[in-house]
């Protein structure tokens, strides 16, 4: 176990080495146009074209291109934004994290509630009209641009429906912090969430009932069955568990890509500001020193994520975690 | 069937006969047995149907140019005028509202924020959508095949290379690869040597989506390939002395294409779903050119007064990826009904 997890920190830190690499490639060595403009933004004077050059040292070899870079990410954390003058990236960052970790964690709590218990419901009516019918909605919910359906629940909740005591409640597009007001940070996220979290639970609930009525063919559930366990039983201690394994691991790939980027659309759409918006708003003004930020520090989450649940995922299960 | 007995002296024609059906034979012969699929299939030829007769449906029903911003015109639904862009009436009366949906030939759909016909635009947008989802999937499964197959079959140096950095790139947010991308390529566009590709060119979107998915095929074509290269029919072709060029096209080649096939519609509406997030984040398909992305974003500022802009290509753009997943699911269970995919985005 111990020799497990100290395997996948080495691999762990040699992805997040591979990924830092090819981010760096990508910001300073597309072939096409000269990076100290690209960071200078647009209207750049050719003093502060050749203040760029000199601080981030284009004259001097690749590698140590990188490490002025990495040093200025992670150690000096004096990164600065040349579209806003002399706004700090890194603390920005930073500061937008809470409003993106609101965000996944509420629709990941919504998509794990709905994923399990659709999937669960489908494999009892295995057959029936209501398995074919959730399947076929949670095919509709996989199939959904979520920018698009979030624009569709900004329509409803905002607009047209929202004099109704329906969606009276729903407060103005925005964010507030949890600590300001708990019963306001939660009524703005409920649409929020929900918009997140309904693609994902058209993709549980789809590999829930796969992975279900596979087990339901296994030997052990024969068994369980022979011994003359309650279907419930059969369904929660034995088949399930073995399904979770496979959602775990799926959900610590997820939740770790959300929170580094995936929310992107969301945020946008309601207008939460996150790492995501923070991100548009860096595209829109083609501000790189943003990008280059939140590219590396989002990667290297969803990199640790992924770490974190193959170790959780090894210490679950006793056929990998005796494996190794 | 009929069984045609082996011992009778049959002229060689019928031959034919007594051979089973092929795989592929058999794969097509299940496809077409379920009915989801065909119908899908059909519905999908019936939208790139539509979309190629954009041009047609723009200069002979809609009438007017679906690039050329609009903003004073005026047109005539059952024969009262009526202004392309009417004043508001309410508040200062100082903003414009584009038409709303006639529901005849002229603005079927209304018009967008700049007096253009919403309709017209949709099928010229579903060109783009459809053509970058088509080149990028046909990138991304020719780059994975290759990626995969050499992968698994040299094994050594050049497979500890190939998976590291397929690794490395799987572990790359997707969103956050294809920004980076496209952040350094939005302005100049790309030049590499001779060369160059404009930041406007759909090449770009196509080649971004491409990339970032090789990966999700490369890995399962590697595992694949590894388990092939150590099965017996191989070890049989080794032994009997065949070139390893010949035991890759023979062998190998035909059970990779399987699965690229039973990868090609799921791939694709991964891709019509990127593209659209790409275009919707301004990232992808550049103006003037559409997509059904980038009229989703037209429509952000009149979600309110006029919904329909944001919400028809969006519908578009749900049912094209139903019928690719309907699809999906048909070309699964007739081609290799034990493949393990995962429906979705990322």
């Amino acid at each position: 176990m111990l020799l497990a997890v100290v395997r996948r920190a080495f691999d762990m830190v040699f992805v997040m080495f591979g990924i830092s690499v090819i981010a760096f490639l990508i910001f300073f060595a597309t072939p096409g146009s000269d990076p100290s403009a690209r960071i200078a933004g647009r209207n750049a004077t050719p003093e502060m074209l050749a203040q760029v050059r000199a601080s981030f040292g284009f004259d001097r070899p690749l590698y140590v291109q990188y490490g002025r870079l990495m040093q200025r990410l992670f150690i000096a954390r004096d990164l600065t934004s040349f579209v806003n003058r002399g706004q700090k990236v890194v603390p920005a960052v930073l500061q937008a994290t809470p409003v993106t970790l609101s965000l996944v964690f509420g629709a990941a709590v919504i998509w794990l509630t709905a994923g399990i218990g659709l999937g669960i419901v489908a494999t009892i009516f295995r057959g029936t009209v209501i398995d074919k019918g959730l399947m076929l909605l949670a095919l509709c919910g996989v199939s959904m641009p979520v920018f698009w359906f979030g624009s569709v629940m900004n329509l409803i909740t905002q607009s047209r429906f929202h004099d109704t005591w329906l969606f009276s409640w729903v407060p103005g597009l925005g964010y507030t912090s949890f600590f300001e007001s708990p019963s306001l940070w939660f009524k703005t996220l409920v649409v929020p969430w929900f918009t997140l979290s309904v693609l994902f639970i058209g993709l549980y609930a789809r590999v829930l009932r796969a992975s279900l009525s596979e087990n339901y063919q296994e030997d052990y559930v024969r068994t369980a069955r022979a011994k003359g366990l309650s279907e419930s039983r059969i369904m929660l201690r034995h088949a399930l568990r073995t399904s979770l394994i496979t959602l775990l691991s799926m959900f610590g790939l997820d939740f770790g890509a959300l929170v580094g980027g995936g929310a992107i659309l969301t945020e946008v759409v309601f207008n939460l500001p996150g790492i995501g918006r923070l991100t548009y708003q860096a595209l829109q003004n083609l501000d790189l020193p943003f990008i280059m930020a939140t590219v590396m520090y989002s990667t290297f989450f969803v990199v640790l994520a992924n770490a974190l649940v193959d170790v959780a995922h090894a210490w679950l299960d006793p056929r990998v975690r005796d494996a190794r | 069937m009929t069984i045609v007995s082996n011992t009778s002296a049959a002229p060689a024609g019928k031959d034919k006969r007594n051979k089973p059906k092929g795989p592929w034979r058999t794969a097509l012969s299940r496809l077409l047995r379920d009915k989801l699929a065909v119908a899908s299939f059909l519905f999908l030829a019936s939208i790139i149907l539509s979309t190629a007769s954009a041009t047609y449906y723009a200069d002979h029903i809609s009438q007017t140019d679906p690039f050329q911003s609009n903003l004073d015109g005026h047109i005539e639904i059952s024969g009262e005028p009526a202004e392309i862009m009417a004043a508001d009436s309410e508040g200062l009366g100082l903003g414009v509202t584009p038409i709303g949906p006639t529901w005849t030939g002229q603005y079927l759909l209304g018009a967008d924020a700049q007096g253009r016909d919403v309709a017209a635009r949709l099928l010229y947008g579903g060109q783009n959508s459809l053509i970058v989802a088509f080149s990028s999937t046909a990138l991304c499964l020719l780059l994975a095949g290759v990626v995969g197959t050499v992968s698994g079959f040299l094994g050594g140096i050049v497979d500890t290379i190939l998976s590291r950095l397929l690794d490395i790139i799987w572990a790359f947010p997707i969103y956050l690869l294809a920004i980076s991308l496209s952040i350094v390529l939005i302005s100049k566009g790309l030049q590499i040597g001779p060369f160059h590709i404009p930041s406007n060119s759909l090449l770009l979107p196509i080649t971004i989506i491409g990339v970032v998915y090789v990966p999700y095929v490369a890995r399962p074509i590697r595992g694949q390939v590894l388990t092939l290269a150590k099965s017996d029919f191989v070890l049989a072709s080794v032994c009997l002395g065949m070139p390893t060029a010949r035991i890759l096209v023979r062998d190998i080649l035909p059970n990779v294409v399987t699965t690229l096939i039973v990868f090609a519609p799921i791939m694709m509406s991964l891709s019509i779903l990127t593209e659209s997030s790409l275009s919707f984040l301004s990232i992808g398909v550049q103006p003037p050119a559409a997509s059904w992305g980038t009229i989703i974003q037209d429509g952000q500022g009149l979600l309110y007064t006029r919904p329909l802009v944001a919400i028809a290509p969006g519908l578009a753009i749900i049912i094209t990826v139903l019928c690719l997943n309907f699809l999906g699911d048909g070309v699964k269970e007739a081609f290799d009904p034990k493949a393990k995919l995962r429906v979705g985005k990322d």
